[in-house]
């Protein structure tokens, strides 16, 4: 029988120190929507979205309601839609009207974020992955609601610098496209270097091909709930703050779990993965860098933000992985600047850059993430630092990504303001220097040596 | 059927948890369990109850709590077992 101490403690958890579950995902594949004809396509794939994601936002509010524990978000992820609209779409217009039909789809079935506006072209591009990337800055600026991500490399393709090249001159343009709202468009783009096909959290999240028609996947939370922890234990040595980390991080997966489980039987559909990423969000209480000052530094991106930051990742996986019965999507650590208040504190006391952000995404669970960037930086810059992000996650075997915000008409000291979960962030400063004629030269990067296992 | 936990919390003031139990009662709720604390004037209640015999909607239920805890001036909440004991026990 539970005791009066254990539900205080959840109930702390919840209340205080903003334990939620950040996202319940529906994962939908969207292959059996395919037909020649543009309209048929559309039709399909709304109605197939709205059939199955029926009941997943009532069913979120229930088990919120039943449990006492908020989910934040409802959200859907959808087979890449390159390979979907491959048949029917002829040009990136075509592509622009089925992101059209995913935003509708989207707010007719009231979920926040839609992702999977996705091409995944690690190693080659069809026709199909170019229209649809060629069209991403038109189909951002003329929805609401629709993620979309690219996947440009991996350990066992190399990068596709191509790609990469191209990537740089879209996330400008998408910038350009909604330089009247903040460039907001790129903050619902991200490239990404081995991407994975289950991950609940936007905007990176598509339904890969490796899954079933339709699945459940569960992101948790809880950075409020592993610095208070902490608190407890100051001053004392790293295998009690190893420890420490790790049990709180088991109980907050567990809700993940129950909330999943749950999820899935009442929607009856299949539950693929909890993912155990500690998911900041702007308001004070729930940063992942109060976390690392908790361990003993005086501000995030000071020296040993990287080792902090790895331990806490792998604790938190330690723990996590125990509470689960799969575990999958990023599960890590995430390191926002702007959906995070002690990283905007950070860059604003000049403790945190660009440069030390990247070594940090060596070991946490994505990389470069909301980051606003001066409005003239040249494409090829951002290319450069899409190039370094994909080289880390392909060299370490693991996934990586980039979500830069190049604000149009704004420089650095500036500050802008993206609203809600997406926060506010100062304009950093990026290396000056060129990389044109390394982007230019165009091809792909060989995948490296230890991805030869077989 | 899992059981509920409802907990009350709040300044301690005369019939709180009559007023609780007499919710419970009228909507055929089962206590099973009552344990309770009062730390510096501060109520503290857990309640272990079944609602199995009862007809009443949960989500109903849980906001109707809600409102008797503000009518009190104390916190009501009223939450499945099971997202205490998947956390506190393997």
């Amino acid at each position: 029988m539970v005791t009066i101490l254990e539900v205080n403690e959840t109930n702390k958890m919840i209340e205080q120190e903003k334990l939620d579950v950040r996202t319940i995902t529906l994962g939908i594949s969207l292959l059996d929507c395919c037909d020649s004809d543009l309209d048929a396509l559309n039709r399909n794939i709304y109605d197939k979205i709205t059939r199955v994601a029926k009941n997943l936002v009532s069913t979120g509010r229930e088990i919120e309601l039943e449990y006492g524990i908020p989910i934040v978000n409802k959200r859907i992820s959808v087979t890449p839609i390159a390979l979907v609209g491959g048949r029917a779409c002829r040009s990136p217009e075509d592509f622009v009207e089925v992101a059209k039909t995913l935003d509708r789809a989207a707010r007719d079935t009231g979920v926040n974020f839609l992702g999977g506006y996705s091409a995944i072209v690690s190693k080659g591009m069809t026709p199909a992955d170019e229209a649809l990337i060629r069209s991403i800055p038109a189909a951002l600026s003329s929805t609401e609601r629709v993620c979309s991500s690219v996947n440009i490399g991996s350990t066992k393709t190399g990068i596709n610098m191509d790609a990469v090249k191209l990537m740089g001159e879209i996330v400008r343009e998408t910038a350009e496209a909604t330089k009247d709202n903040n460039s907001l468009g790129c903050a619902k783009l991200v490239v990404l270097c081995n991407a994975p096909d289950d991950n609940p959290f936007m905007a990176g999240a598509f339904h890969g091909v490796s899954e079933a028609d339709a699945v459940i996947n569960v992101g948790v939370s809880g950075p409020g709930v592993i610095k208070h922890a902490l608190e407890g234990v100051r001053g004392k040595n790293f295998e009690v703050l190893c420890e420490t980390v790790k049990r709180t991080a088991f109980k907050v997966t567990r809700a993940g779990q129950l909330v999943a489980q749950e999820a899935s039987e009442r929607l009856g559909i299949p539950f693929g993965i909890v993912d155990l990423s500690l998911a900041p969000t702007p308001s004070v209480g729930d940063s992942v860098a109060e976390i690392l000052e908790e361990m003993g530094l005086e501000s995030v991106g000071a020296p040993g933000t990287t080792a902090a930051l790895a331990l806490l990742n792998d604790q938190v996986k330690k723990g996590g992985i125990m509470a689960s019965s799969f575990v999958g999507g990023l599960s890590g650590a995430f390191i926002p600047v702007s959906e995070d208040q002690g990283m905007i504190d950070a860059v604003n006391r000049g403790a945190l850059t660009l440069e030390k952000l990247e070594a940090m995404t060596c070991v946490c669970s994505v990389g470069l993430d909301m980051i606003a960037i001066p409005g003239d930086t040249p494409a090829s810059t951002i290319s450069g630092i899409i190039a370094d992000e994909a080289a880390i996650g392909m060299i370490n075997q693991k996934t990586t990504a980039v979500r830069l915000i190049p604000v149009i008409g704004k420089d650095v000291g500036d500050t802008v303001e993206f609203g809600g979960l997406l926060g506010h962030a100062p304009v950093q400063q990026v290396n000056r220097f060129g990389c044109g004629d390394f982007i230019n030269r165009g091809g792909r990067i060989p995948a490296p040596i230890h991805s030869f296992k077989n | 059927m899992s059981k509920t936990i409802i907990t009350v919390v709040g300044k301690d003031a005369v019939g709180i948890i009559a007023k609780v139990c007499t919710y419970l009662a009228e909507n055929l709720v089962n206590v099973e369990d009552i344990s309770q604390t009062i730390v510096q004037g501060y109520f503290n209640m857990m309640m272990i109850v079944d609602t199995g015999g009862s007809s009443k909607p949960y989500a109903e239920m849980v906001t109707e709590l809600e409102d008797l805890g503000d009518e009190i001036d104390v916190k009501i909440r009223c939450q499945r077992e099971d997202i205490f004991t998947k956390m506190h026990r393997i």
